[in-house]
């Protein structure tokens, strides 16, 4: 038997939208290969995850809490995505904007808390936007790519703020541990319903919404797009290709910023070491699933958030907490793969057929 | 295969009713050829007339839908073009498939098998100096790709499938990139490849050349082979006619009776750099009037897209002077040029022209976007766009289930129609058309000829540029050509010949006249 790959000349939209699933359920059956192998009941263990995301009002919004940076981050990841410009440094401006508008909280915590939280929000949203900016300065002017310069930059972001939360702004109280002062309540994201839900789910929701209008309806959406489609068309309509990237990474920092903001703000209440917890790189994970769409990425953000709350509990029954992050990584690793399949089809020759056409023709 | 090398009339390659189809264009239609040993058999046809897919099915880079291969009488079916190297068929592409920092002989045993483990490069290097002194291919096995010519980089393309052991050699237009004295060379390669035995197909357009070295000719139109033609056989006006079909010329008629208003693009003593900086645009002077087509001849690589660039802004002007209507524009961003009303249809429809991974809608306003009448504030108004560019697809005979369509699902023919009608609807006053009907079937580029004369007799100044003689004739009010970076000056499209406008565009006697 040979097998012939041709490209496809049209995707079916079915296969577009059921690939993604398939790559999923791929994802999950090996999982759960892999958590029979640590001796617990795949099952079993899914069972466990399932009601660990949804299984109490409780669960459910601890899935929603840990899917709010997720989202925000993908939604940066998203749109630098359809100007074909890949921002591996969410966790780095995640921690750059938790760090600046944990500064304001420590420094002027008497500031009345609207102006107090909104400039937090401010200052989250700059400094990651400004930190994404700098990495990707060499690659607007100077053509280096960006994949390596943003990625260093989560580096240099996470050594910076270890040093800082056990230096400099070490809480004075409880000496010894890598994190600040608590910050006062003034400097605390309002939370709903008695959970967890801070305001920073209302800001990812909202974020959505600017960034669809942003993309599909403003002039500097449909550049980036064209940015992405072709480079030399972009020069062709005279677009300003780099003052629109700038924008773009400004943008695509900036929500990683504030994802930054709301998980000192909302959660913490503090800035501590390896709050990013590599919220950047699973914003990835998202901008595949939704092919960029941000309110794709907003329901991706929620699934993947359930799939780690999940995964937290599934270690109540002895299955190693990493699971949940390998699923993430096969997750991936299968919706790319799975790509493939809607720009190829795969043929099967059968030879016996083919050496008698040969030997008819002799 | 035990069959007789020395036997002449006996068919190396046999093609039978080969159909293949892309999407919206039915590229071969029943195409047959064939080769015998020992000839060089020329394929002819127009831009878009189907031999370049004929032949990438030949060398096994496309599957045709159906129809029949034979090879040496058995028959053969090709996953790859390495399939169709192993029976003993090898293509040289337009566009070289070199390691630019590997050198000659590397490049050549690159993709091989054998030698499995010990690469001896001294025997090898030895090999491609024996092929090279016996067929006229002389190039120094250690050079690396990019010290070397354009020819001799030609050459190591051609040594690449002789050291395969290559019986059948397909050359794409392979004079298209050469010198005079290059083609020359070629020419007396390809007899002694042929004379050894091998068969060699020739795909060009330009028939003085084919005289010059082929035995046999097959003309090819809409996707089929329309007739293959003896040496003897073969008469200019004959053979132009099967390329372009008996009555084309009737449906393009161009009214030079109406006189040309005011210059409108006015080109003075302009330099322009090239990407590898070298000067590609010398001194040029070009005037257009409105209501004149100026064509402007040329081989590909000789200034034209700089030049083209420098108008539409999107080169920087060394020196000298662009105006419209007497407003200079030398050095001015694409998009305040596109505000004066000067259009450009890029020669790289699909790369530059279109964005292919973008719908028809967005297409329709890649240079109008921020003009007011498309937007609102930062947002785009995308109701008045969807409705001028229903307007668009039906004025203009764009083919396509819905506006929402990407580009790349196209035929070429519907996406060099919807360029044309972005770029003309803005009723400018410079159309620059760069190439404008390649790859294109004879109904399409007809219908861009038309759309282009329109377009003059409204009043629009414009400059074609092309390698095609025969477009630029029957389009142009006046010809310049283009040679090296130095345009020569007009003359009048009714006194213009053939021939001297080839010479011309070879290089001879263009540089006495500036």
């Amino acid at each position: 038997m040979k097998i012939k790959i041709e490209k496809r000349l049209d995707a079916p939209r079915i296969l577009v939208i059921l690939m993604p699933l398939v790559a999923v359920i791929i994802a999950f059956v090996i999982s759960g290969i892999l958590i029979a192998t640590t001796g617990a009941n795949p099952f079993a263990a899914f069972d466990t995850m399932w009601k660990g995301a949804f299984g109490t009002t409780y669960s459910l919004s601890e899935t929603i809490v840990s899917s709010i940076p997720l989202m925000l981050a993908g939604l940066g990841v998203g749109i630098a995505s359809h100007a074909k410009l890949w921002n591996i440094g969410g966790d780095g401006q995640i921690i750059m904007g938790a760090f600046a508008a944990s500064g304001l909280a420590l420094f002027y915590p008497d500031l009345p808390r609207p102006i107090l939280i909104g400039g937090m929000m401010i200052l989250g949203f700059l400094a990651g936007g400004l930190w994404a900016v700098i990495a990707a300065l060499p690659r607007i002017y100077l053509g280096i790519n960006e994949i390596i310069t943003t990625m260093m930059f989560n580096f240099i972001a996470g050594f910076w703020v270890s040093y800082i939360v056990q230096g400099p702004w070490r809480d004075p109280i409880l000496v010894g541990f890598p994190f600040t002062a608590k910050f006062t309540k003034e400097a605390w994201l309002p939370r709903f319903f008695g959970t967890r839900i801070h305001l920073g789910l209302v800001i990812a929701l909202i974020a959505a919404v600017i960034i669809a209008i942003l993309l599909y309806r403003s002039k500097w959406g449909y550049e980036l797009r064209v940015i992405g489609g072709s480079l030399d068309s972009a020069n062709y309509a005279g677009i300003n290709v780099k003052r629109s990237l700038l924008l773009a990474m400004l943008l695509s920092g900036g929500l990683a910023g504030l994802a930054g903001m709301a998980e000192v703000s909302g959660i913490l209440h503090r800035l501590q070491e390896g709050i990013a917890a590599g919220a950047g790189f699973s914003a990835f994970i998202l901008v595949a699933l939704a092919n960029g769409n941000p309110f794709g990425i907003i329901v991706s953000g929620f699934l993947l958030g359930a799939l780690l709350t999940g995964g937290t509990s599934a270690q109540t029954m002895g299955v190693p907490p990493q699971i949940a992050d390998i699923m993430q990584g096969l997750i991936l690793f299968f919706v790319l793969a799975s790509t493939f399949f809607t720009r190829y089809r795969v043929k099967f020759d059968r030879p016996e057929l083919k050496s008698a056409n040969v030997e008819s023709g002799d | 295969m035990t069959q007789n090398r020395d036997d002449k009339n006996q068919l190396l390659i046999d093609m039978r009713d080969i159909v293949k189809r892309f999407p919206g264009v039915l590229a071969n239609d029943g195409a047959n050829l064939t080769l015998r040993r020992g000839e060089v058999h020329a394929v002819l046809g127009e831009n878009g007339a189907g031999k370049s897919t004929l032949m990438n099915i030949l060398s096994g880079l496309y599957r045709p839908d159906s129809g029949e291969i034979y090879v040496g009488g058995a028959r053969k079916e090709f996953g790859s073009a390495r399939d169709a190297l192993l029976a003993g068929i090898g293509m040289v592409h337009q566009h070289f498939c070199l390691v630019d920092i590997f050198s000659a002989a590397e490049n050549i045993t690159l993709g091989m098998n054998e030698p499995r483990v010990h690469l001896n490069m001294a025997n090898i290097e030895e090999e491609i100096g024996e092929l090279g002194r016996k067929y006229n291919l002389g190039i120094d096995p250690h050079a690396r790709i990019w010290q070397l010519s354009i020819g001799e980089q030609q050459r190591v393309e051609i040594l690449k499938l002789l050291y395969r052991d290559a019986q059948v050699l397909i050359l794409d237009e392979p004079t298209s990139v050469l010198t005079p004295q290059e083609s020359d060379e070629l020419s007396d390669t390809l007899r002694r490849l042929a004379d050894s035995g091998r068969g060699i197909i020739y795909i060009s357009h330009r028939l003085s050349e084919v005289c010059a070295v082929a035995d046999r000719v097959t003309i090819i139109r809409g996707g089929r082979n329309i007739a293959t033609l003896e040496l003897e056989e073969i008469d200019e006006a004959r053979v132009a006619n099967l390329m372009l079909g008996a009555d084309v010329s009737d449906f393009v008629q161009v009214d030079h009776t109406k006189k040309p208003g005011n210059v409108v693009l006015e080109i003075k003593d302009l330099d322009v750099t090239s990407d590898r900086g070298l000067p590609a645009v010398r001194a040029a002077n070009i005037s257009v009037q409105a209501g004149q087509i100026v064509g402007l001849a040329g081989v590909a690589g000789n200034g034209q897209k700089e030049l083209a660039g420098a108008i539409a802004g999107m080169r920087a002007v060394d020196s000298g002077i662009i105006n419209i209507s007497g407003k200079p524009i030398a050095g001015k961003g694409t998009r305040e040029i596109i505000n004066e009303g000067v259009s450009l249809i890029p020669e790289d429809r699909t790369g530059t022209g279109l964005v292919t991974n973008l719908s028809i809608k967005d297409n329709t306003i890649l240079r109008g976007y921020w003009k007011k009448r498309f937007s609102r504030g930062i947002l785009i108004n995308w109701k008045e766009v969807e409705e001028h560019t229903e307007k668009l697809v039906e004025d203009f005979n764009v083919v396509t289930p819905h506006i929402n369509e990407e580009i790349w699902k196209l035929s070429g023919g519907n996406q060099q129609r919807l360029l044309l009608a972005r770029e003309m609807t803005s009723e400018p006053k410079v159309i620059v058309a760069s190439h404008p009907t390649s790859g294109l079937d004879v109904q399409a580029a007809m219908d861009v000829h038309n759309l282009l004369i329109e377009q003059r007799d409204r009043g629009a100044a414009i400059l074609v540029i092309s390698e095609d003689l025969e477009e630029l004739m029957t389009l142009s009010d006046q010809i310049i050509v283009i040679y090296d970076g130095r345009v020569t000056p007009p003359i009048p499209a009714t006194e213009a010949d053939r021939s001297e406008l080839g010479l011309l565009m070879m290089g001879s006697g263009v540089k006495e006249q500036v």
